[in-house]
């Protein structure tokens, strides 16, 4: 059994217990602990199922290559799954349940999958579940999902309570990994006055040394780690974060850190992650090694470790995973966890060496009385939920001739892989190591920035030098005998072994999958990965990708290099959705823009909607009323007697300079460098393409200066959009945009009334010949200072004004006081809507949709003929463009005075080649006139201004048809008469 | 070829799954085919099968620079909808989808057509309308879709927040009968069929070159040697610019990194596929259990097929607005692809300047949904000539300004 023993375990703090609960039973752990430890100290070797035969699955690691110990961790709002145990350091009030079956993680009905495992090989679900097609959905799909996925899913209400925050740092030197290789990395570079960041995913620096033991210069490897960061931390231009892991590597010496700040004692006010957004001059990886697993019969049983596992769990926390440890190896390495054992006290009944002898480190072993045997392999493990004993056999047998020996765990060791991840992610390219069986970065084929020049490279183990000697100056350490590269124990294994030897354990892709998938032609690395899931688990791959890929090399009879790897992507390992989206969360993301009235109209009904950045007042409904009530109210009154539109959100760009006019002749169809200063123009605005973008009022305000109104959805876009053309294009001409959307409050003040209540109000002039139809005039209404528009976009008298910012409540609150006499009342976006289709006026976004041109929409008269040119007019003389069949702008009236669905196709007669309907028009606006007292709309219908009075066909889904006539597109005061007095 | 079936997993696996045979060939190229396809993505080697199954082409090779299925097939977030706006892309897309329902059946191999329902959120008055008159489309066009409230959307979907801060949910257009399918599944299912009609899969053979005489095509050089042929199909999604430059014409196409992402596996708690066009994101549970995630292209061009993170940031971002609950999820994988984009995000199906050169390309966003029906009109259009489902995809469309722009509709999640 798994325990803990009574001393030893250098991170842990025996005075201060921790209390737990895993799988609601209580457990005690130890200040220092992670759970993993925790839980092999409380002799809870099982932990989890695996993903499709849910066998028994056990702690294999003791870092983040852990691809069995996945558990669901915590509770309501702060519950997350899939939480790795070795990663997951100990707290108080921990509380973990174990994934992956029902109904009990001892007891698990979905273990059946393992009993038909015959059946269900690599690939099995390609090529049945075919028939009947019906079942595919209803009844195969279904039980899949079931018993797949891993963790629990949160609850669907459940809403994260904890904070997240992104950090940026700029340095010269970015050094991933606090291992030795780390320190000296970081320290080295610190001495020469760069500025450096160093990071380390766990909670300690010194990496493996101090439990792989060593020495430097004389003394423990321990304390050159000790002295080394007290140094490090005297530099002012190093920086460094324990709990911090590097998460990718980007295109231009990006990295992404990823910080745990409080993961560890949740609840507290610290953010939980931390993503740190990172740009190095140089990225130094030192990220270490990963060891591999041995390929056996049976090496999924819990019980079954990683040999540096064992020891970190021995060394690290005092905890021993068995009383009798078995060891299988195929290097000297893994005789430093016999050794560790030893010094514990555990006992080690044998190693199973694959080689035909060992190093200085095996004959210590040795000479420790612990029965050493070369040249053999582990042929089956017996046990099922747990190692009960280990068959060995002749490393170059088949393995049917068994010699058994009881032990309750064993350790393995295949042996190591440094962690080329971060290389990787931008290109960095591999070599394949024939002496030490693995890949390791190429330092002449780096990743290169946008200069030719490297800007990665690795150091330590991450690069391929193992041993402490090979990494620090002055190290001593044993010297150690070559591996012998062992993909399958034993060499010759028959078949049912193959069948029962794990590659990717969460997955449950054995050797015999990979042989499987080479045999059936899945002959790439990404066709065999893709085929049997190898690699595709949490873990992606970093325990067992290289057994894989040599497995797949000797079935192909290829080298493992001529096989390659499957690409590494970011991040290393799973980064929370929580850290990646930061702060701009609920409130804080995509922040609503507000007018200086917002809070006034939420006071007084305004219902909201959304434009844009901008919340908008659809309608300001009243006690009583629906938002429909609302609105027809507020057309009629607006038509009779006076309404206030919040107008603040339309685009103000400034454009000024020696060639604003003729800057705004080519950004618009219409002449704008004729417009007079004091006059106002309606343009059109037009993509490369033609199609009609946007729409405003331009006022010229003196020769070089420009005011444009856009949509109040465009400001930002269109803004933009003459940047591209200044930046791009026309560097040379001598303009300068600005947006000033946000530096007015504009209020349209529209109605039979509204010069009453200017005038009521006092200060400029505004009479009918002061201020004319599309005139505008700076000067000042009540005390406030004004800029006042004689423009209307609901065919009444109308001025919008503009005035400061900051003025724009007090002069909305003078304009409601000043005007109750006269009935005035606010209005909505709809009521605008309404008014402007009864007048006839287009929308863009209504009538447009990327696909229409001026010239369908009736707006002639707004293309200037005279100028050579402008955005869009070269498109629109192309043939699509003139031909005369494009559906052109109409009014609709239904025949029985309904309103027409939105969005609805007019049809004609037959079907074309592909069985579809043939259309002939389309709704585009359609609303309640409360003005006419009947439905109207407007709508592009093909020869639609030539067929005035004709009735189309509008089929709705259900089977009905409505029928509107062809008519006149303004409604309104066709005269313009209202607007103009 | 050996049938797949129950039955033979079955006597397979009892007798040590000795008896399973390559599932598609590895040939050394002949000097000639009648036709060579570049690119065994979906699209080339569906239009393969196409040629073959349709017209009894089968004398055919398909080049592949990498493995095959290993372009934006393999890197795609698996979505089929046809809910478009436009007729001519309606009428492809469904074509696609209703070819996807019996592909499996079609092809003898499972590609896991899952019809789960595909959703598109609507956030803003504008996209209800929009919405509404893309359902009043499909309505015409023989897609099957409905504009649903927002109860209903919380019904199919409970894991959605309704009533978010910045965007309220205020309905969606819904397709019953759009889903996912096994990406990778697609290809391989499309090129064991191929390899059984005796084409040529021939991978790790990249193009080089393309030859003509006389302004008609007599063949490519390739790294394993020139092979000729008088009908030339170019279907290599990110790269068609750089092969049309070989064939001596440009294509208005930008190349731009599209990614996508995965959480680790959860158990089943999303049934249907969500869009959310305003925000930027969509997400769908794949049936081992991750949340498959994808939002808009990147801003800048590029060949790597890589992408910046920013731009996921803004994905998630959006998609934990959407969907509070993934916010303790955490992503296992990100990955991009490079995505043809047109000037009308709608994909090119055409004959070329260079007679004998067809060209498939453009599909943006959103060509793993279109492989069947890709393939089928291609192969058409190779063979005949001509077909009405890519009659509107010509090259010509350009020049006309006739172009066929869902923007509309579709928003980015094209």
């Amino acid at each position: 059994m798994s325990h803990r023993l009574p001393q030893g375990g250098r991170l842990i703090d025996r005075r201060k217990p921790r209390t737990f609960r895993f799988n609601n039973r209580a457990m005690r752990g130890m200040k220092g602990d992670t759970l993993a430890s925790a839980l092999l100290a409380s002799d809870q070797m099982l932990v989890g199922r695996s993903f499709k035969y849910h066998r028994p699955r056990g702690i294999v690691a003791s870092g983040a290559e852990e691809p069995n110990a996945l558990v669901n961790l915590g509770t309501g709002d702060r519950f997350e799954p899939n939480q790795r145990a070795t990663t997951t350091e100990l707290f108080d009030g921990l509380v973990a349940k174990s994934q992956n079956h029902f109904p009990s993680l001892d007891f698990d009905i979905g273990v059946v999958n393992d009993a038909l495992s015959k059946f269900l090989s690599a690939g099995f679900y390609y090529k049945m579940f075919i028939h009947p097609r019906p079942f595919w959905k209803h009844v195969y799909e279904p039980f899949i999902r079931q018993s797949a996925g891993l963790g629990k899913a949160p609850d669907a209400e459940a809403r994260d309570v904890d904070t997240y925050e992104h950090m940026y740092a700029h340095v010269d030197v970015l050094v991933v990994g606090g291992g030795v290789a780390g320190l000296q990395e970081a320290r080295a570079a610190g001495e020469a006055g760069k500025e450096v960041l160093l990071i380390e995913q766990t909670a300690h620096w010194g990496g493996r040394a101090p439990v792989d033991g060593g020495s430097v210069g004389g003394g423990p490897v321990d304390k050159w780690v000790d002295e080394t960061v007290a140094a490090l931390a005297e530099m002012p231009n190093v920086r460094m974060r324990l709990r911090m892991m590097g998460a990718g590597v980007y295109d231009h010496s990006y990295a992404l850190g990823y910080e745990r700040v409080s993961d560890h004692q949740p609840g507290n006010d610290a953010p939980r992650h931390r993503l740190w957004r990172i740009r190095a001059t140089e990225i130094v990886t030192a990220t270490g090694a990963i060891e591999r697993p041995l390929s056996f019969a049976g090496n999924d049983i819990p019980g079954v470790m990683l040999a540096s596992a064992v020891r970190d769990y021995v060394v690290n926390y005092g905890v021993t995973p068995g009383r009798r440890v078995a060891i299988a190896t195929n290097n000297d390495d893994a005789y430093r966890t016999a050794l560790a054992l030893a010094d514990a006290g555990v006992g080690v009944p044998v190693i199973v060496d694959a080689r035909s002898e060992g190093g200085p480190l095996a004959e210590a072993a040795r000479d420790r009385g612990i029965r050493v045997e070369f040249g053999m392999g582990v042929g089956r493990l017996l046990g099922g939920k747990r190692v009960t004993g280990v068959g060995i056999c002749r490393m170059d047998s088949d393995g049917s001739a068994l010699h058994e020996i009881a032990c309750d765990a064993v350790a393995m060791s295949g042996g190591w892989s440094p962690v080329v991840h971060l290389w990787s992610h931008c290109g960095g390219k591999l070599n394949w190591n024939e002496t030490r069986a693995h890949f390791a970065p190429d330092p002449a084929r780096a990743p290169t920035g946008a200069d030719g020049q490297a800007f990665v490279r690795a150091a330590g183990a991450a690069s391929g030098a193992l041993t402490l000697p090979e990494i620090l100056d002055g190290a001593e350490d044993w010297e150690e005998a070559p591996l012998s590269p062992v993909w399958q124990m034993p060499a010759q294994a028959e078949k049912a072994l193959q069948g029962k030897s794990w590659l990717d354990f969460q997955n449950d892709v054995k050797v015999s999958d990979v042989r499987l998938a080479a045999r059936e032609g899945y002959e790439s690395v990404e066709h065999t990965k893709r085929y049997t899931t190898l690699g595709m688990a949490t873990d992606q791959g970093k325990l067992s990708n290289i057994n894989g890929l040599a497995v797949l090399a000797d079935a192909l009879h290829k080298d493992i290099p001529a096989v390659g790897t499957t690409t590494f992507r970011p991040p290393y390992t799973p980064i929370s959705m929580g850290a990646i989206a930061g702060e701009a969360r609920g409130a804080l993301f995509q922040p609503i823009r507000r007018t200086p009235m917002h809070d006034w109209h939420d006071a007084h009904g305004a219902d909201w909607e959304p434009v844009g950045a901008w919340r908008r007042p659809y309608a300001f409904v009243q006690n009583g009323e629906d938002v429909h009530d609302a609105v027809m109210r507020e057309v009629t009154n607006t038509r009779q007697n006076l309404g206030l539109l919040d107008a603040s959100t339309l685009g103000k760009l400034i454009v000024k300079g020696p060639d604003a006019g003729r800057f705004l002749d080519m950004m618009y169809t219409n002449m704008m460098s004729t417009l007079k200063p004091g006059r106002c123009r309606y343009g059109l605005m037009c993509s490369e393409n033609g199609f009609l973008i946007d729409d405003g009022v331009v006022a010229r305000i003196d020769d070089e200066t420009f005011l444009c109104h856009t949509t109040t959805g465009g400001a930002d876009r269109i803004h933009g959009h003459m940047e591209d053309w200044l930046q791009c294009e026309w560097w040379d001409w001598k303009v300068w945009v600005v947006n000033a959307t946000e530096q007015f409050a504009q209020v349209g003040v529209v109605g039979p009334n509204a010069r009453k209540v200017l005038e009521k109000l006092g200060g400029m002039e505004v009479s009918a010949d002061a201020l004319p139809f599309m005139a505008w005039a700076d000067g000042e209404i009540g005390g406030f200072r004004a800029r006042v528009y004689r423009i209307s976009f609901s065919g009444e008298l109308s001025y919008e004004i503009a005035v400061d910012a900051g003025q724009g409540q007090a002069f909305w609150d003078a304009l409601m006081e000043a005007g109750e006499e006269f009935g005035v009342m606010p209005y909505g976006t709809e009521a605008l809507h309404i008014m402007r289709a009864e007048k006839g006026f287009i929308m863009i976004g209504d009538e447009t949709d990327g696909t229409v041109i001026p010239q369908d929409l009736g707006l002639n008269w707004a293309i200037s003929k005279k100028k050579e040119d402008y955005l869009g007019k070269r498109a629109q003389e192309r043939d699509h463009m003139t031909d005369p069949d494009r559906w052109q702008l109409v009014g609709l009236e239904t025949l029985d005075g309904s309103v027409l669905p939105d969005g609805a196709y007019a049809v004609e007669a037959g079907w074309n080649d592909n069985d579809q309907r043939r259309v002939q028009g389309r709704v585009t606006s359609t609303y309640h006139s409360p003005t006419l007292g009947r439905g109207i709309a407007m709508g592009l219908v093909r020869h639609g201004p030539d067929r005035m009075g004709e009735v189309l066909d509008f089929p709705v889904p259900g089977g009905t048809t409505v029928r509107a006539k062809i008519v006149d597109p303004v409604f309104y005061d066709r005269e313009g008469e209202k607007q103009n007095v | 070829m050996k049938r797949y079936s129950a039955f033979a997993v079955a006597r397979e696996a009892l007798r040590g799954n000795a008896g399973w045979q390559r599932a598609w060939g590895a040939p050394e190229p002949r000097p000639a085919y009648d036709v060579v396809i570049i690119g065994a993505g979906g699209h080339g080697l569906a239009t393969a099968y196409y040629l073959g199954k349709r017209f009894g082409i089968t004398n055919v090779a398909i080049l592949e620079k990498g493995w095959l299925g290993g372009g934006n097939t393999g890197r795609n977030t698996t979505i089929i909808r046809s809910n478009y706006l436009q007729d001519a892309s309606a009428a492809i897309y469904e074509k696609a989808r209703s070819l996807y329902e019996t592909l499996s059946q079609d092809l003898n191999y499972n590609i896991m057509f899952s019809p789960r329902g595909v959703m598109m959120l609507a956030q803003t008055h504008h996209e209800v309308r929009g919405y509404q008159r893309t359902a009043f489309a499909n309505n015409l066009q023989g897609v099957e879709t409905e504009f649903i409230g927002p109860q209903r959307v919380k019904e199919l979907c409970p894991i959605i927040e309704l009533k978010g801060p910045r965007y309220p949910v205020m309905g969606a257009l819904w397709q019953p009968r759009g889903g996912t399918a096994r990406h990778d599944a697609v290809a391989w299912g499309y090129a064991r069929a191929c390899s059984d009609m005796g084409m040529h899969i021939i991978q790790q053979c990249e193009v080089t070159g393309v030859r003509s005489e006389g302004g008609k095509v007599t063949g490519v050089e390739t790294t394993k040697g020139p092979i000729g042929c008088s009908k030339l199909g170019v279907v290599v999604a990110g790269h068609s610019g750089v092969v049309a430059e070989m064939a001596g014409f440009r294509l208005p196409i930008e190349s731009v990194p599209l990614q996508a992402l995965v959480s680790e596996p959860i158990k089943p708690c999303m049934d249907v596929v969500v869009m959310a066009n305003t925000v930027h994101g969509y997400m769908s549970q794949s049936d081992k259990g991750e949340m498959v995630i994808g939002g808009g292209t990147d801003g800048y061009n590029a060949y790597t097929q890589r992408g910046s993170f920013h731009h996921l940031e803004e994905t998630v971002r959006a998609l934990i607005e959407t969907f509070p609950m993934i916010s303790r999820l955490k992503m296992l994988r990100h990955w991009g692809g490079i995505v043809d984009v047109t000037g009308d995000r709608s994909p090119i199906l055409s004959k070329t300047p260079v007679e004998g050169v067809f060209i498939n390309c453009g599909w943006g966003t959103g060509g793993f949904k279109a492989i069947p029906g890709s393939g089928w009109g291609f192969a058409e259009l190779m063979a005949k000539g001509h077909s009405p489902l890519t009659a509107e995809f010509g090259l010509d469309r350009f020049t006309e300004g006739r172009f066929i722009d869902e923007s509309v509709a579709a928003g980015v999640a094209h």
